[in-house]
Protein backbone atom coordinates (compact mmCIF):
# COMPACT_ATOMS: atom_id res chain seq x y z
CA UNK A 1 0.00 0.00 0.00
CA UNK A 2 1.89 3.46 -0.70
CA UNK A 3 2.34 5.83 2.00
CA UNK A 4 0.56 8.55 0.61
CA UNK A 5 -2.14 8.17 -1.74
CA UNK A 6 -4.21 11.35 -2.98
CA UNK A 7 -7.50 10.03 -5.07
CA UNK A 8 -9.13 12.34 -7.06
CA UNK A 9 -8.63 15.73 -4.92
CA UNK A 10 -9.38 19.21 -5.57
CA UNK A 11 -8.72 22.23 -3.84
CA UNK A 12 -10.64 25.41 -4.82
CA UNK A 13 -9.95 28.93 -2.61
CA UNK A 14 -12.68 31.08 -3.00
CA UNK A 15 -11.94 33.61 -5.54
CA UNK A 16 -10.17 37.03 -4.46
CA UNK A 17 -12.70 39.55 -5.64
CA UNK A 18 -16.39 38.84 -6.57
CA UNK A 19 -16.26 38.83 -10.35
CA UNK A 20 -13.79 36.60 -10.49
CA UNK A 21 -15.12 32.46 -11.22
CA UNK A 22 -12.97 30.20 -8.44
CA UNK A 23 -10.60 28.40 -10.57
CA UNK A 24 -9.17 24.72 -8.93
CA UNK A 25 -5.34 25.73 -7.37
CA UNK A 26 -5.49 21.73 -7.47
CA UNK A 27 -7.55 20.09 -10.09
CA UNK A 28 -8.31 16.48 -9.74
CA UNK A 29 -5.02 14.99 -8.67
CA UNK A 30 -4.63 11.22 -8.01
CA UNK A 31 -1.31 10.47 -6.68
CA UNK A 32 0.74 7.84 -4.86
CA UNK A 33 4.03 8.05 -3.25
CA UNK A 34 5.56 4.76 -1.93
CA UNK A 35 7.24 3.82 1.05
CA UNK A 36 10.78 4.99 0.89
CA UNK A 37 11.03 6.96 -2.25
CA UNK A 38 12.33 10.33 -3.04
CA UNK A 39 9.35 11.23 -5.19
CA UNK A 40 9.86 15.05 -7.31
CA UNK A 41 6.75 17.21 -7.91
CA UNK A 42 8.08 19.98 -10.69
CA UNK A 43 6.09 22.87 -12.27
CA UNK A 44 5.92 26.63 -12.69
CA UNK A 45 4.92 29.06 -10.48
CA UNK A 46 1.15 28.74 -9.35
CA UNK A 47 0.99 25.19 -10.94
CA UNK A 48 -0.45 23.83 -7.45
CA UNK A 49 2.50 22.43 -6.22
CA UNK A 50 2.69 24.24 -2.69
CA UNK A 51 -1.58 23.52 -2.35
CA UNK A 52 -0.56 20.28 -3.27
CA UNK A 53 2.01 19.50 -0.31
CA UNK A 54 -0.12 21.31 2.02
CA UNK A 55 -3.20 18.41 1.42
CA UNK A 56 -0.48 16.19 2.31
CA UNK A 57 0.01 17.32 5.80
CA UNK A 58 -3.60 18.68 6.03
CA UNK A 59 -2.51 22.22 6.72
CA UNK A 60 -5.46 22.41 3.47
CA UNK A 61 -8.19 20.63 3.73
CA UNK A 62 -9.24 18.94 0.21
CA UNK A 63 -12.70 20.54 -1.42
CA UNK A 64 -13.07 16.88 -2.96
CA UNK A 65 -11.27 13.72 -2.85
CA UNK A 66 -9.38 11.81 -0.43
CA UNK A 67 -6.14 12.23 1.46
CA UNK A 68 -4.80 8.66 2.74
CA UNK A 69 -1.26 9.09 4.84
CA UNK A 70 0.19 5.59 6.26
CA UNK A 71 -3.35 3.86 5.76
CA UNK A 72 -5.32 6.78 7.44
CA UNK A 73 -7.83 8.57 6.05
CA UNK A 74 -7.37 12.71 6.48
CA UNK A 75 -10.57 13.74 4.99
CA UNK A 76 -13.00 13.88 8.19
CA UNK A 77 -10.52 13.85 11.03
CA UNK A 78 -11.07 16.46 13.30
CA UNK A 79 -8.65 19.23 14.07
CA UNK A 80 -6.97 17.37 16.97
CA UNK A 81 -6.46 14.34 15.21
CA UNK A 82 -5.25 16.18 12.35
CA UNK A 83 -2.17 17.73 14.58
CA UNK A 84 -1.03 14.30 15.61
CA UNK A 85 -0.89 13.55 11.90
CA UNK A 86 1.22 16.24 11.51
CA UNK A 87 3.82 15.56 14.20
CA UNK A 88 4.34 12.09 12.07
CA UNK A 89 5.17 14.34 8.89
CA UNK A 90 7.99 17.19 9.15
CA UNK A 91 8.15 20.37 6.76
CA UNK A 92 10.65 22.39 5.04
CA UNK A 93 10.25 25.27 3.24
CA UNK A 94 11.92 27.58 0.70
CA UNK A 95 12.24 30.50 3.05
CA UNK A 96 12.97 28.28 6.30
CA UNK A 97 10.05 29.57 8.31
CA UNK A 98 12.47 29.30 11.78
CA UNK A 99 11.51 31.14 15.03
CA UNK A 100 14.05 34.00 15.19
CA UNK A 101 12.76 34.42 19.14
CA UNK A 102 14.53 31.08 19.39
CA UNK A 103 18.19 29.51 19.19
CA UNK A 104 19.06 26.81 16.87
CA UNK A 105 18.24 24.45 19.74
CA UNK A 106 15.41 26.03 20.69
CA UNK A 107 13.64 25.73 16.87
CA UNK A 108 14.76 21.92 17.04
CA UNK A 109 13.17 21.39 20.95
CA UNK A 110 9.98 23.19 19.87
CA UNK A 111 8.01 19.99 17.78
CA UNK A 112 9.69 17.50 20.50
CA UNK A 113 7.61 19.77 23.32
CA UNK A 114 4.49 19.76 20.86
CA UNK A 115 5.01 16.43 20.76
CA UNK A 116 5.12 15.79 24.51
CA UNK A 117 8.32 14.18 24.51
CA UNK A 118 9.79 14.07 28.47
CA UNK A 119 12.15 16.92 28.63
CA UNK A 120 14.68 14.86 29.69
CA UNK A 121 14.74 13.19 26.50
CA UNK A 122 15.24 16.43 24.44
CA UNK A 123 19.20 16.74 25.37
CA UNK A 124 20.07 13.39 23.69
CA UNK A 125 17.94 14.05 20.28
CA UNK A 126 18.48 17.55 19.83
CA UNK A 127 22.50 16.66 19.78
CA UNK A 128 21.93 13.38 17.48
CA UNK A 129 20.09 15.87 14.94
CA UNK A 130 22.28 18.70 15.53
CA UNK A 131 25.32 15.75 14.79
CA UNK A 132 23.22 14.89 12.02
CA UNK A 133 22.77 18.25 9.59
CA UNK A 134 26.41 19.36 10.78
CA UNK A 135 25.45 22.07 13.01
CA UNK A 136 26.91 21.02 16.63
CA UNK A 137 28.57 24.51 17.03
CA UNK A 138 25.50 26.32 15.93
CA UNK A 139 23.43 25.04 18.85
CA UNK A 140 23.03 28.41 20.80
CA UNK A 141 23.36 30.88 17.84
CA UNK A 142 19.69 32.30 16.87
CA UNK A 143 18.54 32.11 12.98
CA UNK A 144 19.62 35.67 12.06
CA UNK A 145 23.28 34.53 12.47
CA UNK A 146 23.12 31.89 10.24
CA UNK A 147 23.51 31.33 6.52
CA UNK A 148 20.86 30.31 3.86
CA UNK A 149 22.44 26.76 3.99
CA UNK A 150 22.85 26.38 7.55
CA UNK A 151 19.08 27.84 8.05
CA UNK A 152 17.81 25.27 5.95
CA UNK A 153 19.81 22.79 7.95
CA UNK A 154 18.25 24.18 11.20
CA UNK A 155 15.09 23.17 9.05
CA UNK A 156 15.96 19.93 8.51
CA UNK A 157 16.50 19.17 12.07
CA UNK A 158 13.57 20.51 13.06
CA UNK A 159 11.46 18.74 10.57
CA UNK A 160 13.00 15.34 11.74
CA UNK A 161 12.74 16.08 15.80
CA UNK A 162 9.84 13.67 15.88
CA UNK A 163 10.80 10.94 13.98
CA UNK A 164 8.55 11.75 10.94
CA UNK A 165 8.01 9.12 8.29
CA UNK A 166 7.63 11.48 5.99
CA UNK A 167 9.29 14.84 5.35
CA UNK A 168 7.74 17.71 2.71
CA UNK A 169 10.15 20.02 1.08
CA UNK A 170 8.71 22.76 -0.51
CA UNK A 171 11.25 24.46 -2.69
CA UNK A 172 13.59 24.14 -0.37
CA UNK A 173 16.49 24.69 -2.47
CA UNK A 174 15.22 27.30 -4.20
CA UNK A 175 16.66 30.40 -2.28
CA UNK A 176 20.29 29.09 -1.93
CA UNK A 177 22.87 29.35 -4.32
CA UNK A 178 24.43 26.44 -6.34
CA UNK A 179 26.43 25.40 -4.02
CA UNK A 180 24.71 24.98 -0.95
CA UNK A 181 21.89 23.76 -2.82
CA UNK A 182 24.16 21.26 -3.62
CA UNK A 183 24.89 20.72 -0.10
CA UNK A 184 21.40 20.21 0.74
CA UNK A 185 20.41 17.95 -1.66
CA UNK A 186 23.25 16.01 -0.55
CA UNK A 187 21.56 15.91 3.32
CA UNK A 188 17.86 15.28 1.99
CA UNK A 189 19.70 12.20 0.10
CA UNK A 190 21.33 11.04 3.44
CA UNK A 191 18.09 11.59 5.60
CA UNK A 192 16.07 9.33 3.25
CA UNK A 193 18.81 6.08 2.69
CA UNK A 194 19.86 6.51 6.13
CA UNK A 195 16.84 7.48 8.01
CA UNK A 196 14.50 5.44 5.39
CA UNK A 197 12.39 8.50 5.56
CA UNK A 198 10.30 9.41 2.42
CA UNK A 199 10.61 12.46 0.85
CA UNK A 200 8.04 14.57 -1.44
CA UNK A 201 10.16 17.01 -3.07
CA UNK A 202 8.66 20.70 -4.80
CA UNK A 203 10.56 22.48 -7.08
CA UNK A 204 10.72 24.39 -10.30
CA UNK A 205 13.78 23.35 -11.01
CA UNK A 206 14.36 20.70 -13.11
CA UNK A 207 17.89 20.07 -11.90
CA UNK A 208 17.03 19.33 -8.37
CA UNK A 209 14.89 16.65 -9.66
CA UNK A 210 17.31 14.77 -11.20
CA UNK A 211 19.48 14.91 -8.64
CA UNK A 212 17.52 13.39 -5.98
CA UNK A 213 13.92 12.09 -7.02
CA UNK A 214 13.25 8.81 -7.96
CA UNK A 215 10.06 9.49 -9.09
CA UNK A 216 8.19 12.83 -10.56
CA UNK A 217 4.78 13.97 -11.45
CA UNK A 218 4.89 17.39 -13.67
CA UNK A 219 1.90 19.54 -12.77
CA UNK A 220 0.26 22.38 -14.63
CA UNK A 221 -2.73 24.67 -14.12
CA UNK A 222 -3.78 22.02 -11.05
CA UNK A 223 -3.32 19.11 -12.64
CA UNK A 224 -0.52 15.81 -13.16
CA UNK A 225 0.10 16.10 -16.61
CA UNK A 226 2.98 13.33 -16.41
CA UNK A 227 4.05 11.14 -14.09
CA UNK A 228 6.73 8.91 -14.22
CA UNK A 229 9.98 7.48 -13.33
CA UNK A 230 12.85 10.29 -13.23
CA UNK A 231 14.53 8.66 -15.94
CA UNK A 232 11.93 7.87 -18.43
CA UNK A 233 10.70 11.46 -18.10
CA UNK A 234 14.03 12.61 -18.65
CA UNK A 235 14.62 10.35 -21.38
CA UNK A 236 11.48 10.63 -23.29
CA UNK A 237 9.26 12.84 -22.16
CA UNK A 238 6.03 13.28 -23.22
CA UNK A 239 3.78 16.19 -22.12
CA UNK A 240 4.45 19.56 -23.80
CA UNK A 241 5.32 20.83 -19.80
CA UNK A 242 7.57 17.88 -19.54
CA UNK A 243 9.48 18.69 -22.64
CA UNK A 244 10.14 22.17 -21.33
CA UNK A 245 11.46 21.53 -18.58
CA UNK A 246 13.86 18.84 -19.69
CA UNK A 247 14.75 21.00 -22.69
CA UNK A 248 16.18 23.21 -19.91
CA UNK A 249 18.67 20.96 -18.29
CA UNK A 250 19.57 18.10 -21.16
CA UNK A 251 20.42 18.92 -24.87
CA UNK A 252 17.42 17.88 -26.78
CA UNK A 253 17.10 18.40 -30.71
CA UNK A 254 18.00 22.03 -31.88
CA UNK A 255 14.52 24.05 -32.54
CA UNK A 256 14.16 27.73 -33.59
CA UNK A 257 16.94 29.77 -33.34
CA UNK A 258 19.51 27.14 -32.59
CA UNK A 259 18.35 25.24 -35.48
CA UNK A 260 18.60 28.14 -37.86
CA UNK A 261 22.64 28.93 -36.76
CA UNK A 262 23.18 25.32 -36.92
CA UNK A 263 21.73 25.54 -40.76
CA UNK A 264 23.54 29.05 -41.57
CA UNK A 265 27.37 27.32 -40.40
CA UNK A 266 26.72 23.58 -41.64
CA UNK A 267 26.21 22.68 -45.07
CA UNK A 268 24.15 18.85 -45.19
CA UNK A 269 21.20 17.51 -43.27
CA UNK A 270 20.86 18.37 -39.44
CA UNK A 271 19.82 14.61 -38.29
CA UNK A 272 18.65 14.12 -33.93
CA UNK A 273 19.77 10.72 -32.64
CA UNK A 274 18.03 10.29 -28.63
CA UNK A 275 18.36 7.44 -27.20
CA UNK A 276 18.20 5.88 -23.49
CA UNK A 277 20.00 3.26 -21.93
CA UNK A 278 22.93 1.12 -23.42
CA UNK A 279 26.13 2.89 -24.52
CA UNK A 280 25.91 0.75 -27.84
CA UNK A 281 23.89 3.74 -29.40
CA UNK A 282 26.36 6.01 -30.87
CA UNK A 283 28.84 3.64 -31.93
CA UNK A 284 26.41 1.95 -34.14
CA UNK A 285 25.29 4.92 -35.46
CA UNK A 286 28.94 5.96 -36.26
CA UNK A 287 29.82 2.64 -37.56
CA UNK A 288 26.92 2.31 -39.73
CA UNK A 289 27.58 6.26 -41.32
CA UNK A 290 31.26 5.66 -41.97
CA UNK A 291 30.73 2.16 -43.83
CA UNK A 292 28.09 3.94 -46.14
CA UNK A 293 30.79 6.77 -46.67
CA UNK A 294 28.28 9.38 -45.23
CA UNK A 295 30.30 12.38 -43.82
CA UNK A 296 29.36 13.53 -40.46
CA UNK A 297 30.06 16.13 -37.96
CA UNK A 298 28.59 16.86 -34.18
CA UNK A 299 26.78 19.90 -34.43
CA UNK A 300 24.84 19.68 -30.89
CA UNK A 301 23.87 17.73 -28.17
CA UNK A 302 24.90 15.92 -25.38
CA UNK A 303 24.79 12.67 -22.79
CA UNK A 304 23.74 12.80 -19.44
CA UNK A 305 23.54 10.27 -17.12
CA UNK A 306 20.83 9.69 -14.30
CA UNK A 307 21.81 7.40 -11.36
CA UNK A 308 24.05 4.91 -13.63
CA UNK A 309 22.11 4.98 -16.68
CA UNK A 310 22.65 6.89 -19.63
CA UNK A 311 20.63 9.00 -22.10
CA UNK A 312 21.34 11.70 -24.83
CA UNK A 313 20.53 13.23 -27.84
CA UNK A 314 23.39 13.90 -30.57
CA UNK A 315 22.90 15.80 -34.07
CA UNK A 316 24.74 15.03 -36.49
CA UNK A 317 25.16 17.41 -39.72
CA UNK A 318 25.12 15.03 -42.64
CA UNK A 319 26.99 15.31 -46.17
CA UNK A 320 27.07 12.72 -48.96
CA UNK A 321 25.20 10.68 -51.67
CA UNK A 322 21.50 11.04 -50.27
CA UNK A 323 20.28 7.30 -51.05
CA UNK A 324 23.10 6.41 -48.72
CA UNK A 325 22.05 8.51 -46.08
CA UNK A 326 18.31 7.45 -46.31
CA UNK A 327 19.60 3.92 -45.93
CA UNK A 328 21.72 4.42 -43.34
CA UNK A 329 18.80 6.37 -41.21
CA UNK A 330 16.29 3.30 -41.81
CA UNK A 331 18.64 1.21 -40.55
CA UNK A 332 19.94 3.09 -37.26
CA UNK A 333 16.00 3.64 -36.69
CA UNK A 334 15.74 0.09 -34.14
CA UNK A 335 19.07 1.83 -32.38
CA UNK A 336 17.79 5.50 -31.87
CA UNK A 337 14.85 7.68 -31.66
CA UNK A 338 16.01 9.67 -35.60
CA UNK A 339 14.28 13.10 -36.41
CA UNK A 340 15.64 15.06 -38.91
CA UNK A 341 15.47 18.97 -38.97
CA UNK A 342 13.06 19.84 -42.70
CA UNK B 1 10.02 81.17 41.33
CA UNK B 2 9.12 81.54 45.12
CA UNK B 3 5.96 79.98 44.12
CA UNK B 4 7.18 77.39 42.65
CA UNK B 5 9.74 76.22 45.86
CA UNK B 6 6.49 77.02 47.57
CA UNK B 7 4.68 74.36 45.09
CA UNK B 8 6.85 72.13 45.05
CA UNK B 9 5.28 69.26 47.60
CA UNK B 10 2.04 69.32 45.36
CA UNK B 11 4.31 69.33 42.21
CA UNK B 12 5.76 66.63 43.46
CA UNK B 13 2.78 64.86 44.22
CA UNK B 14 1.08 65.60 40.78
CA UNK B 15 3.89 63.75 39.33
CA UNK B 16 3.24 60.97 41.30
CA UNK B 17 -0.78 60.88 40.74
CA UNK B 18 0.57 60.87 36.73
CA UNK B 19 2.67 58.01 36.95
CA UNK B 20 -0.40 56.34 39.19
CA UNK B 21 -3.20 57.39 36.84
CA UNK B 22 -1.25 56.38 33.75
CA UNK B 23 0.50 53.08 34.96
CA UNK B 24 -2.87 51.80 36.21
CA UNK B 25 -4.76 52.77 32.81
CA UNK B 26 -2.13 51.13 30.85
CA UNK B 27 -1.86 47.66 32.78
CA UNK B 28 -5.93 47.50 32.42
CA UNK B 29 -6.40 49.24 29.02
CA UNK B 30 -2.96 47.56 27.56
CA UNK B 31 -4.06 43.44 28.82
CA UNK B 32 -7.86 44.66 27.28
CA UNK B 33 -6.18 46.03 24.39
CA UNK B 34 -3.72 43.11 24.02
CA UNK B 35 -6.65 40.92 23.65
CA UNK B 36 -8.84 42.65 21.18
CA UNK B 37 -5.99 43.10 19.40
CA UNK B 38 -5.45 39.40 19.14
CA UNK B 39 -8.96 39.04 18.36
CA UNK B 40 -8.75 41.08 15.15
CA UNK B 41 -5.37 39.57 14.17
CA UNK B 42 -6.39 36.20 14.70
CA UNK B 43 -10.11 36.51 12.80
CA UNK B 44 -8.32 38.50 9.74
CA UNK B 45 -9.17 36.38 6.95
CA UNK B 46 -6.43 33.48 6.05
CA UNK B 47 -5.25 33.51 9.94
CA UNK B 48 -5.09 31.15 12.68
CA UNK B 49 -9.08 31.90 13.58
CA UNK B 50 -10.49 33.18 10.86
CA UNK B 51 -14.07 34.75 10.93
CA UNK B 52 -14.62 37.26 8.68
CA UNK B 53 -18.17 38.24 10.60
CA UNK B 54 -16.27 38.53 13.75
CA UNK B 55 -13.15 40.14 11.95
CA UNK B 56 -15.83 43.13 10.48
CA UNK B 57 -17.62 43.57 13.56
CA UNK B 58 -14.47 44.09 16.01
CA UNK B 59 -13.12 46.68 12.62
CA UNK B 60 -16.24 48.59 12.90
CA UNK B 61 -16.36 48.74 16.78
CA UNK B 62 -12.47 50.09 16.78
CA UNK B 63 -13.03 52.22 13.79
CA UNK B 64 -16.09 54.14 15.42
CA UNK B 65 -14.42 54.60 18.95
CA UNK B 66 -11.07 55.27 18.30
CA UNK B 67 -11.04 58.73 16.12
CA UNK B 68 -13.15 60.30 19.21
CA UNK B 69 -10.93 63.29 20.80
CA UNK B 70 -9.93 62.30 24.18
CA UNK B 71 -11.81 65.31 25.67
CA UNK B 72 -14.58 64.35 24.33
CA UNK B 73 -14.73 61.18 25.34
CA UNK B 74 -13.52 61.83 29.18
CA UNK B 75 -17.42 63.43 29.18
CA UNK B 76 -19.43 61.25 27.31
CA UNK B 77 -17.80 58.07 29.54
CA UNK B 78 -19.00 59.72 32.75
CA UNK B 79 -22.24 57.61 33.10
CA UNK B 80 -20.32 54.78 32.18
CA UNK B 81 -17.72 55.54 34.98
CA UNK B 82 -20.22 55.67 37.60
CA UNK B 83 -21.97 52.35 36.88
CA UNK B 84 -18.30 50.55 36.70
CA UNK B 85 -16.17 52.30 38.88
CA UNK B 86 -18.72 53.89 41.43
CA UNK B 87 -18.23 57.59 40.98
CA UNK B 88 -18.11 59.68 37.45
CA UNK B 89 -15.29 62.49 38.92
CA UNK B 90 -11.96 61.83 40.31
CA UNK B 91 -8.99 59.93 39.65
CA UNK B 92 -10.95 56.40 39.77
CA UNK B 93 -13.06 57.67 36.60
CA UNK B 94 -9.98 59.29 35.08
CA UNK B 95 -8.41 56.04 34.71
CA UNK B 96 -11.67 54.50 33.34
CA UNK B 97 -11.49 57.12 30.95
CA UNK B 98 -8.35 56.53 30.26
CA UNK B 99 -8.64 52.38 29.49
CA UNK B 100 -11.68 53.33 27.16
CA UNK B 101 -9.26 55.96 25.47
CA UNK B 102 -6.14 53.59 25.14
CA UNK B 103 -7.86 50.66 24.66
CA UNK B 104 -9.27 50.83 21.14
CA UNK B 105 -5.74 52.17 19.76
CA UNK B 106 -3.53 49.93 21.80
CA UNK B 107 -5.72 46.78 20.10
CA UNK B 108 -4.95 48.20 16.18
CA UNK B 109 -1.15 49.14 17.64
CA UNK B 110 -1.11 45.14 18.57
CA UNK B 111 -2.73 43.94 15.42
CA UNK B 112 -0.45 45.73 13.17
CA UNK B 113 2.40 44.36 14.96
CA UNK B 114 1.40 41.50 15.38
CA UNK B 115 0.99 41.47 11.18
CA UNK B 116 4.06 41.96 10.95
CA UNK B 117 5.12 38.23 11.81
CA UNK B 118 5.62 36.31 8.54
CA UNK B 119 2.74 33.82 7.91
CA UNK B 120 5.31 31.06 7.48
CA UNK B 121 6.76 31.07 10.53
CA UNK B 122 3.12 30.55 12.14
CA UNK B 123 3.06 27.41 9.32
CA UNK B 124 5.57 25.85 10.11
CA UNK B 125 4.22 25.92 14.02
CA UNK B 126 1.54 24.05 12.42
CA UNK B 127 3.47 21.91 10.50
CA UNK B 128 4.93 20.42 13.60
CA UNK B 129 1.23 19.62 15.02
CA UNK B 130 1.43 22.93 17.60
CA UNK B 131 -2.53 24.63 18.36
CA UNK B 132 -3.95 28.02 18.00
CA UNK B 133 -3.27 28.61 21.91
CA UNK B 134 0.14 26.96 21.63
CA UNK B 135 1.32 29.18 18.70
CA UNK B 136 -0.08 32.17 20.11
CA UNK B 137 1.91 31.57 23.23
CA UNK B 138 4.80 30.64 22.19
CA UNK B 139 5.57 31.77 18.82
CA UNK B 140 3.36 34.72 17.93
CA UNK B 141 3.47 36.72 20.94
CA UNK B 142 7.42 36.02 21.12
CA UNK B 143 8.14 36.58 17.31
CA UNK B 144 6.14 39.83 17.11
CA UNK B 145 8.05 40.92 21.35
CA UNK B 146 10.27 43.89 20.10
CA UNK B 147 7.84 45.84 18.22
CA UNK B 148 4.88 45.18 20.58
CA UNK B 149 7.55 46.67 23.23
CA UNK B 150 7.99 49.69 20.85
CA UNK B 151 3.85 50.02 20.04
CA UNK B 152 3.06 49.92 24.23
CA UNK B 153 6.28 52.69 24.93
CA UNK B 154 4.20 54.62 22.11
CA UNK B 155 1.32 54.01 23.43
CA UNK B 156 2.26 54.72 27.03
CA UNK B 157 3.20 57.86 25.87
CA UNK B 158 0.25 59.00 24.46
CA UNK B 159 -1.49 58.28 27.69
CA UNK B 160 0.75 60.31 29.94
CA UNK B 161 -0.47 63.13 27.04
CA UNK B 162 -4.03 62.43 27.35
CA UNK B 163 -4.08 62.75 31.14
CA UNK B 164 -3.03 66.27 30.91
CA UNK B 165 -6.94 66.45 30.43
CA UNK B 166 -7.87 64.50 34.24
CA UNK B 167 -8.41 68.12 35.62
CA UNK B 168 -11.78 68.14 33.35
CA UNK B 169 -13.64 65.67 35.55
CA UNK B 170 -11.68 66.67 38.78
CA UNK B 171 -8.66 64.22 38.78
CA UNK B 172 -5.29 65.27 39.26
CA UNK B 173 -1.14 64.93 37.37
CA UNK B 174 0.58 67.31 36.06
CA UNK B 175 -1.68 68.52 33.45
CA UNK B 176 -3.91 69.53 35.76
CA UNK B 177 -1.33 70.86 37.95
CA UNK B 178 0.02 73.47 35.29
CA UNK B 179 -3.41 74.70 34.79
CA UNK B 180 -4.57 75.15 37.99
CA UNK B 181 -1.38 76.89 39.76
CA UNK B 182 0.25 77.78 36.52
CA UNK B 183 -1.89 78.83 33.78
CA UNK B 184 -4.80 80.06 35.52
CA UNK B 185 -2.76 81.93 37.80
CA UNK B 186 -0.41 83.46 34.97
CA UNK B 187 2.43 81.68 36.50
CA UNK B 188 4.52 80.52 33.55
CA UNK B 189 7.50 79.37 35.87
CA UNK B 190 4.74 76.85 37.54
CA UNK B 191 3.65 75.83 34.44
CA UNK B 192 6.92 75.21 32.66
CA UNK B 193 7.80 73.32 35.72
CA UNK B 194 5.27 70.93 34.91
CA UNK B 195 5.96 70.77 31.47
CA UNK B 196 9.71 69.91 31.90
CA UNK B 197 8.45 67.19 34.44
CA UNK B 198 6.30 65.52 31.82
CA UNK B 199 8.92 65.90 29.58
CA UNK B 200 11.46 63.99 31.42
CA UNK B 201 9.06 61.60 32.33
CA UNK B 202 8.24 60.64 28.30
CA UNK B 203 12.18 60.57 27.64
CA UNK B 204 12.08 57.91 30.48
CA UNK B 205 9.69 55.78 29.24
CA UNK B 206 10.72 56.20 25.69
CA UNK B 207 14.85 55.01 26.97
CA UNK B 208 13.07 52.17 29.21
CA UNK B 209 10.76 51.04 25.75
CA UNK B 210 13.70 51.15 23.68
CA UNK B 211 15.92 49.22 25.76
CA UNK B 212 13.80 46.51 26.32
CA UNK B 213 12.96 46.47 22.86
CA UNK B 214 16.52 45.76 21.75
CA UNK B 215 17.11 43.60 24.55
CA UNK B 216 14.60 41.17 23.09
CA UNK B 217 15.55 41.85 19.24
CA UNK B 218 19.32 41.29 20.47
CA UNK B 219 20.57 44.56 18.42
N1 LIG C 1 -4.50 30.80 0.40
C1 LIG C 1 -4.83 31.00 -0.88
N2 LIG C 1 -5.94 31.70 -1.20
C2 LIG C 1 -6.30 31.90 -2.49
N3 LIG C 1 -5.61 31.44 -3.55
C3 LIG C 1 -4.49 30.73 -3.31
C4 LIG C 1 -4.04 30.48 -1.96
N4 LIG C 1 -2.89 29.75 -2.04
C5 LIG C 1 -2.65 29.56 -3.35
N5 LIG C 1 -3.60 30.15 -4.12
C6 LIG C 1 -3.67 30.12 -5.59
O1 LIG C 1 -3.60 28.78 -6.02
C7 LIG C 1 -2.78 28.65 -7.16
C8 LIG C 1 -1.66 27.65 -6.87
O2 LIG C 1 -0.79 28.19 -5.91
P1 LIG C 1 0.41 27.37 -5.29
O3 LIG C 1 -0.10 26.07 -4.79
O4 LIG C 1 1.08 28.25 -4.30
O5 LIG C 1 1.34 27.13 -6.54
P2 LIG C 1 2.90 26.82 -6.65
O6 LIG C 1 3.40 26.38 -5.30
O7 LIG C 1 2.99 25.76 -7.68
O8 LIG C 1 3.55 28.08 -7.10
C9 LIG C 1 -2.28 30.03 -7.49
O9 LIG C 1 -3.07 30.55 -8.52
C10 LIG C 1 -2.48 30.80 -6.21
O10 LIG C 1 -2.73 32.15 -6.49
MG1 LIG D 1 4.91 27.21 -4.12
Amino acid sequence: MPLISLTNVTKTYPPRSRNESPTPAVDGVTLDVEQGEIHGIIGYSGAGKSTLVRLINALELPTSGSVTVDGRELTGLKERELRKVRLGIGMIFQQFNLWNSKTVWGNIEYPLAVAGVPKAEHQRRISELLHFVGLVDQAHAYPDQLSGGQKQRVGIARALATNPKILLADEATSALDPETTRDVLGLLRRVNEELGITIVVITHEMEVVRSLAHRVAVMERGRIVEHGDVFDVFSNPQSQAAKRFVAGVVATAPEGETLEALRSRHPGRIVSFAFADGGTGQSAIFLELTRRGVTFELVHGGIDDIRGRTFGTITLALTGDERSIDEALATLTPVATITEAV
Amino acid sequence: MDRLIELMPRLWLSAWETVYLVGIAMVIGGLLGLLLGLALYLTRPGNLLQNRTVFAVLNVIVNTFRPIPFIILLAAVQPLARLVVGTGIGNSAVIFGLVVGSFFAISRIVEQNLLTVQPGVIEAARSVGAGPWRIIRTILIPEALGPLILGYTFIVIAVIDMSAVAGLIGGGGLGNFAIQYGYRLFDPVVTWAAVILIIVLVQFTQVIGNSLARAVMRR
